[in-house]
């Protein structure tokens, strides 16, 4: 079980965009690297990376919800 | 009717300073603040405070219903817009005078007009104020582009009619460009506006950013002379000037009474400005577009004349004439003002939110800090990154940079990165103290490493 952290506080979002599907869904591979999602801070998008391998479980908060520096964003297996 | 309670539908710096200058009227101010902003420093300086929402701008900031229902039922009966979130929406300020309040700029109307640049561009030829050469309207259709691109000259600049904000502007140099930017251009202001009509505009070379401040009462309008904002990234200003030395005298008399005749044309209320293009090759200078709201960079303008602007506009706003005729307006010496945002300069400019931690403000004559801050504060990562504006005045453009170099050496913001190492980089620059950029001058110097090196005491 592995822990993905946001480096910053912000707005987490699953999604490229409000009209793309989520970055991840349950049971994707994640190699090193992968983007599993965006934090918005102060108008700029951050692509969050995978610092991992594993297999995706859950997001860990909603879509578009506040997070703060340290939170956790997703749980890989 | 005076306004007597003021309702502030914004955040940060400019909500500070339009409390400020309400406080100095006798007005009662009622500060607005989202869920992620109970602790910002414009709630504790407010006589009343009132929640409108979450975090998220687009359920509190950026939402007219919350925004005129807790104006209402606070008792307001004025709303100063400040600038960004609703300052330029037409839906707002017709939300705010049709519940019997009145709102600290122009009408729904005029905002909607200048708003659209077609419009605002037929308004300021009919104005006698010098146009880019563009389509006469919009254009829709890549023969049509093609054809209108002939007559004004390449290179030309393909905009979204109903556009903003510098979005999705495109150069093309020659026909074949055009022919393969027009449909991109026309499918993303259909996407993001609703509305695929284009613009077409020629695209001046290396052009300075200048502006001139008004103020109008729904009569009778003024100017307040010019800024000199060039220095800019990703089409955001970071260090301006007024006024414009590369101007002289008759261009300056001849940009100013355009404005003005212009803001009487529209029978402009409250502060605005009209943004130009100059080319200092020719001396020409050519409209592109209206800003009808104060503006970030307004307190320049106030350091050389003496006029608090903001007063001015919740003044009028309220009913009064202006208070002042043009020849009572004057300007001395020279002002400058930096943004200071919460970014890294030397990673990017990476945001950086955070705590603030002690803070040393510089002070003395000609020195101004307009900001938000306090020791200890929280900075949200939900809004824009700006944290505060240092401004200087001196005798001359010379001394005012070299004010602004102490004055960014005594300056201390603990806790966060700021963009104050660029700033202090650009006051040593050898073309800023010159006085030789433009609007494409800023990116390139930072992509060259100049920055860094600077920062660095000259060691890369």
């Amino acid at each position: 079980m592995a822990h993905i952290q946001s480096p910053l506080p912000g707005t987490f979002y699953h999604k490229p965009s409000p009209e793309e599907p989520p970055f991840k869904a349950a049971g994707d591979a994640v190699v090193v690297g992968d983007v599993i999602g965006l934090v918005e801070v102060m108008k700029t998008f951050i692509e969050i990376k995978s610092e991992v391998a594993g297999t995706f479980t859950a997001y860990a908060v909603e879509d578009a919800a506040p997070v703060t520096a340290g939170a956790t964003l997703a749980e890989l297996a | 009717m005076p306004i007597t309670r003021l309702f502030i539908a914004n955040r940060g710096e400019i909500a500070v300073r339009i409390i400020r200058a309400a406080k100095g009227l006798g007005i009662t101010t009622i500060q607005a603040y989202s869920e992620a902003d109970a602790d910002m420093l414009a709630v504790r300086m407010a006589d009343e405070s009132v929640c409108v929402g979450p975090a998220k701008a687009s359920d509190s900031y950026l939402n007219v219903g919350a925004m005129v229902k807790a104006a209402k039922d606070t008792g307001a009966d004025g709303v100063h817009p400040g600038y960004g979130f609703l300052a330029e929406s037409p839906a707002f300020a017709r939300a705010v005078a049709e519940a019997g309040m009145a709102f600290v700029g122009p009408t729904a109307d005029t905002i909607e007009r200048m708003g659209d640049k077609v419009a605002a561009r037929q308004a300021a030829e009919a104005a006698g104020v010098p146009v880019v050469p563009g389509s006469k309207g919009r254009v829709d259709g890549v023969d049509a582009a093609a054809a209108v691109a002939a007559e004004v000259g390449y290179p030309v600049m393909i905009k979204a009619a109903a556009g903003g904000g510098g979005k999705g502007i495109r150069i093309a140099t020659n026909e074949a460009d055009l022919r393969k930017m027009a449909p991109q251009a026309q499918a993303e202001a259909a996407a993001a506006f609703g509305d695929g009509g284009l613009y077409l505009e020629r695209a001046v070379q290396s052009p300075r950013h200048i502006e001139v401040q008004i103020m109008g009462d729904g009569t009778d309008a003024v100017h307040f002379f010019e800024r000199e904002c060039s220095l800019q990234r990703r089409r955001q200003k970071v260090w301006e000037e007024a006024g414009a030395d590369c101007l002289d005298e008759g261009t300056r008399a001849h940009l100013c009474d355009t404005a003005v005749a212009l803001a009487k044309a529209v029978t402009y209320c409250g502060a605005g400005t009209l943004e130009y293009l100059y080319d200092p090759a020719t001396k020409e200078f050519f409209f592109i577009e209206m800003n009808t709201r104060i503006q970030v960079e307004h307190p320049v303008t106030e350091m050389i004349t003496g006029v608090d602007l903001v007063q001015e506009m919740i003044r009028v706003c309220g009913g009064a004439k202006l208070s002042m005729q043009q020849d009572e307006i004057t300007r001395t010496g020279h002002a400058i003002e930096v943004r200071l945002n919460a970014e890294d300069p030397l990673m990017q400019f990476m945001p950086w939110p955070g705590v603030v931690g002690a803070l040393k403000i510089p002070e003395g004559d000609g020195i101004r800090f307009d900001h938000f801050l306090y020791e200890g504060y929280t900075i949200p990562p939900f809004y824009d990154s700006l944290l505060g504006k240092l401004i200087v005045h001196g005798a001359t453009r010379t001394d005012a940079i070299a004010r602004m170099a102490a004055a960014l050496e005594e300056l201390e913001i603990g806790g966060i990165k700021t963009t104050a190492p660029l700033h202090k980089a650009l006051a040593r620059a050898p073309s800023v103290q010159a006085d030789d950029f433009h609007t494409q001058w800023l990116e390139p110097w930072l992509d060259a490493g100049n920055l860094t090196t600077s920062a660095n005491g000259g060691q890369t």
